[in-house]
């Protein structure tokens, strides 16, 4: 197959199939989990301001006292790489535009040179945190083979999609259907893995915030 | 003798709710919760990680309730959950885990692991993997009246010690009084001036309350054991009280989890809302101070710290009343590290206390405690929790700490004037 | 070099001719020399130009040259021995034509392929005097020093070929497999690459240095992208969103409306179009990608090459699907828990033991 016709494939049956499984998979999970349900907590609740599962969406995303200064790589590298990933995926115009043909909006982009340097900070920052989770006795006490897979899964759009615009290693055409290729992956086990906290990260704040707002505790 | 695994996974599949399935699917593995864990930070022990403590239950909910494990079991790729394996996990459910929350406050993802610790026990206890030293204490709950074997002739005797000695009468059985004061075996047994505390405070206040023969002890060791049919058997017992008696509010004393059994398990028990309030002590006198029924003279001198009783704090929402309550009595407040919110337990909560074979890794765990102490230096320590009380004080003699350690309600009420109570006449 | 004067040609200006063509595939300056030395002097050798299923834009290209007198040197230089657009011959006596030259010489001439084979129907989709292209190109093959395939069709099937192929059409070197054939792809090629291409042939004995795809690298070795003279617009991130906005006005990288530049090996951004007059790009259209293979199936000409080259058919379906096993798991799921709970036998404190 020569390089067109894998970028051709990648961009047509391979996105068709990756999607498919990505939304199949996004929505068998999404009511397979949250179906199961909760009881209704019956003991005479405290209402206190600040104390709600809404709350806690929000206010988890900031460190509990004390908790940055002993683990620091965790939350800088955590942010940069989300963030990071952020900026890259949602704000570079070709991916706009991708965005664009499957939503019918779009919405203004960053200048490249900024994308660009967001991608080099998020590959930096994917570095050290693997780096982390290979020297950190808890982290390499839980991680299993999933934890690697998935960090490659993820770190191979972002790597291969700023080799493609540097024109590093490979020639373009092929370079930009490997990062397609592995969108496509990072796609199609995202909802079998751990990377489903993306989807999943906001009921369970929220489940924490409800039912400790519930004793008026703003956690 | 029936517990058995089938017990155990049925008990599990039963609590497996949507909020344990999103969480499950949350976590990511950053190990934060570790480090919030006195169990891991004092030993460096990566095995007492909160979320590794509850890894069957994660493997028995992925293989039960997701379409993916449902499809890895029936191709034989699943690892089931094994009763070796939950007996293994023993030490790591009830010896490490005080369920004193801090890993659900510093969970990025906001995964809420003390709940699921407190869900995976129902599991652990059907199928008999319950420690031995919870297991003494729950049947003496339910076949003595208190897990320390107190029984209601030892009560009252510490009620007329207390009546003598304070010169007030200490109601009980009293139909239609205001509060229903509730007492822990601890304290009955060890600190019985909360007893003649709390007479004070209420007379002081003007306030009417009693003790009930059938249900004196608020401590909940079905809810430590982790089991819902035994603590269910426990709470009922205070609701009937409370209803026969047709009583305004429960007073929960100072004690941790038999706040949280009470006040926000107990109506989930019971599976309907109570028609009573249920507060701890420690809300009680706040509501005093803020109403100005509590009247004191005088203040301590010594320097003093005060340590938050997790299910009182973190898991309770009892922040603010116990500081304005030292600041009532004391001029020399100083506040240790972390206090509050994020205060670390004591090591004993939960029911560890009670487990023998735990008593070196409580010991290990308490070197946090002790690093908040070096910190602020105090003369002594007060805290709102018997439990608290007896665990701190064998941790303090261990690292041969001289520090005292008081209760809240007892200082309080040392500085209420002793109240004149003209003795009844023809004595 | 009397015929060239012949023709109005100075030496100078032929020799400047050869220098360019040097120049623009990247020989050293001796080369041009060489060239002109080689291109004055040579016995023209036979050239046999057959056409295929093809739509003569190629021929047109060649035709079309910077400076006409010159292009038409080459044809001087060369014997153009069958070429039915610009023969004069027809009919038997163009049939003639062709057998003479490659009787006379057969193992030396150059034939020059343009347009796809057609393989359906026994090759009956495109015949010449009765005879279908597939039977032609083996036999004239057999007497051919090289081949050129020239056009995107003759290199890789080009348009015939696209998607659902109803010919059969395939590349020249999908049929012949054992003579050495440069691709010139394009559709049409650049005319002073087809020119510069041959003149490279002629000069040094050998074709030119190829890349894996069989085109000359001195031509092909770079994409548009990284020759055009947008890149800077395209490395900020400037993008013409419309073809009449204010982007599209300013000049601006044409990527989102479709530019296959980064994806397409040509020479259009260096040497132009029209005598150097302008290309796609310049004069405000996207590159199509019409020198790679399969071009006409890489999605629409105008969607960016980060969208979606074909219409996502399963994805709806998929979304249906989900929710359906979704809902179906959620049953099952309760069912279980409901069971479980019905199933529950109260503890009591004897079951606290095993």
């Amino acid at each position: 197959m020569g390089e067109l016709q894998f970028l051709t494939w990648v961009r047509g049956t391979g996105l068709n199939l990756a999607i498919s499984i990505f939304l199949l998979g996004v929505l068998v999970r999404i009511i397979e989990i949250y179906s199961l349900g909760r009881k209704k907590d019956l003991a005479e609740p405290r209402s206190v301001a600040g104390a709600s599962g809404m709350n806690t969406v929000f206010r988890r995303s900031i460190p509990a006292d004390g908790m940055l200064k002993t683990s620091p790589i965790t939350y800088i590298g955590g942010y940069v790489f989300h963030i990071g990933l952020g900026v890259v995926v949602f704000l570079f115009a070709p991916h706009i535009k991708f965005f664009q043909d499957l939503l019918g909006f779009s919405w203004p982009g960053l200048p490249s040179q900024a994308v660009d340097f967001a991608a080099v900070l998020t590959i930096v920052a994917l570095l050290l945190i693997l780096i982390d989770r290979i020297s950190k006795p808890v982290k390499r006490y839980l991680s299993t083979f999933q934890d690697w897979f998935t960090w490659t899964l993820t770190f191979l759009p972002v790597l291969t999609g700023w080799m493609a615009v540097q024109h590093l290693l490979l020639p373009y055409t092929t370079m930009l259907a490997l990062h397609i290729l592995t969108v496509e992956l990072l796609l199609v086990f995202l909802p079998f893995t751990k990377l489903f906290h993306a989807f999943t990260v906001f009921g369970s704040r929220w489940y924490n915030g409800t039912v400790n707002g519930h004793k008026g505790v703003a956690v | 003798m029936s517990a058995s695994l089938e017990k155990g996974v049925r008990v599990l599949k039963e609590v497996i709710d949507a909020p344990i399935a999103s969480y499950f699917s949350s976590c990511v593995h950053c190990g934060l919760c570790a480090e919030a864990c006195l169990f891991y930070t004092e030993t460096g022990d990566p095995k007492y990680t909160p979320i590794h403590k509850l890894e069957p239950m994660r493997r028995l909910y992925e293989q039960e309730y997701t379409v993916l494990g449902r499809l890895k079991k029936l191709i034989g790729l699943s690892k089931a959950v094994t009763d070796a394996e939950l007996a293994e996990w023993q030490e790591l459910v009830y010896n490490s885990c005080t369920l004193c929350g801090r890993c659900s406050v510093v969970c990025p993802v906001g995964n809420d692991i003390v709940y699921m610790v407190r869900k995976f026990r129902e599991g652990m206890s059907a199928s008999g993997n319950a420690p031995d030293g919870i297991k003494g204490a729950a049947n003496r709950t339910i076949t003595i009246g208190s897990p320390m074997g107190v029984k209601l002739p030892a009560v009252k005797a510490q009620m007329r010690h207390v009546e003598e000695d304070y010169g007030l009468p200490i109601p009980m059985d009293v139909e239609g009084a205001e509060y229903l004061v509730m007492l822990s075996s601890m304290e009955i047994m060890n600190f019985p001036e909360y007893l003649g505390a709390i007479a004070k405070i209420m007379h002081q206040a003007g306030k009417t309350w009693t003790l009930c023969s059938t249900a004196f002890e608020a401590t909940n060791a079905g809810m430590q054991i982790g089991n819902s049919d035994l603590a269910r058997v426990i709470v009922s017992r205070i609701v009937d009280a409370a209803e026969k008696l047709k009583v305004k509010t429960v007073i929960s004393p100072e004690c941790g989890h038999a706040y949280t059994a009470l006040r926000w398990e107990g109506a989930n028990l019971m599976g309907r809302s109570f028609g009573f309030k249920v507060r701890h002590i420690i809300e009680v006198l706040g509501e005093f101070q803020e109403q100005g029924l509590l009247k004191t003279e005088g203040f301590e001198t010594d320097r003093l710290t005060f340590h938050d009783p997790c299910q009182l704090a973190r898991r309770g929402g009892v922040i603010k009343q116990q500081r304005n309550l030292m600041n009532m009595v004391s001029k020399n407040f100083v506040e240790m590290p972390d206090a509050g919110f994020m205060n670390w337990c004591c090591g004993g909560g939960g029911g560890a206390s009670a487990i023998e074979e735990g008593e070196e890794l409580r010991l290990e765990a308490f070197k946090k405690k002790k690093s908040q102490l070096d910190t602020v230096k105090p003369d002594r320590l007060v805290t709102a929790c018997a439990n608290c009380r007896i665990v701190m004080e064998e941790g303090l003699e261990h690292y041969q700490m001289n520090l005292p350690v008081v209760g809240l309600t007892e200082m309080i009420a040392d500085h209420i004037p002793n109240p004149v109570v003209a003795k009844p006449e023809g004595n | 070099m009397a015929g060239l004067a012949q023709h109005g040609v100075s030496r100078r200006s032929f020799l400047k001719f050869c220098t360019t063509l040097a120049s623009a595939m990247a020989l050293p300056p001796a080369a041009g020399l060489a060239m002109a030395e080689a291109m004055a002097a040579a016995r023209r050798p036979s050239v046999i130009w057959l056409p295929f299923q093809e739509c003569t834009g190629c021929t047109e290209s060649i035709t079309r040259s910077h400076s006409p007198t010159i292009e038409s040197l080459i044809f001087n230089v060369i014997s153009l021995d069958y070429q039915e657009t610009l023969m004069a011959a027809a009919g038997h006596q163009a049939e003639e034509a062709l057998q003479h030259a490659i009787k006379e010489n057969f193992g030396k001439y150059i034939l020059i392929v343009d347009g796809s084979v057609p393989l359906g129907q026994g090759g009956a989709y495109s015949t010449i005097g009765g005879r279908s292209n597939l039977e032609t190109l083996k036999e004239v093959a057999k007497g051919a020093a090289a081949i050129v395939a020239m056009g995107s069709c003759a290199a890789y099937g080009g348009i015939p070929k696209a998607n659902p192929n109803p010919t059969g059409a395939v590349s020249v070197s999908d049929v012949i497999k054992d003579k050495p054939i440069v691709n010139v792809p394009g559709c049409p090629p650049i005319p002073v690459v087809m020119t510069g291409v041959l003149a490279h042939y002629l000069t040094f004995g050998t074709l030119p240095e190829l890349d894996k795809l069989g085109r000359p690298k001195a031509f092909y070795g770079e994409t548009i992208h990284d020759r055009c003279y947008r890149r800077a617009f395209y490395d900020q991130g400037k993008f013409a969103k419309t073809f009449d906005d204010e982007g599209a006005r300013n000049g601006w990288c044409l990527f989102e409306l479709g530019c296959k530049g980064p994806v397409t090996y040509n020479a259009c951004a260096t040497t132009k179009w029209n005598g150097g007059t302008s290309w796609p790009v310049e004069s405000g259209h996207g590159c199509l990608g019409c020198s790679e293979p399969d071009f006409w199936d890489a999605g629409s000409f105008y969607k960016a090459l980060s969208m979606p080259a074909d219409p996502l058919k399963t994805v709806a379906g998929a979304a249906a699907v989900g929710a359906a096993v979704g809902v179906a798991v959620s049953f099952a799921n309760r069912a279980k828990k409901s069971a479980a709970k019905a199933a529950h036998e109260t503890t009591t404190l004897p079951d606290l033991e095993k």
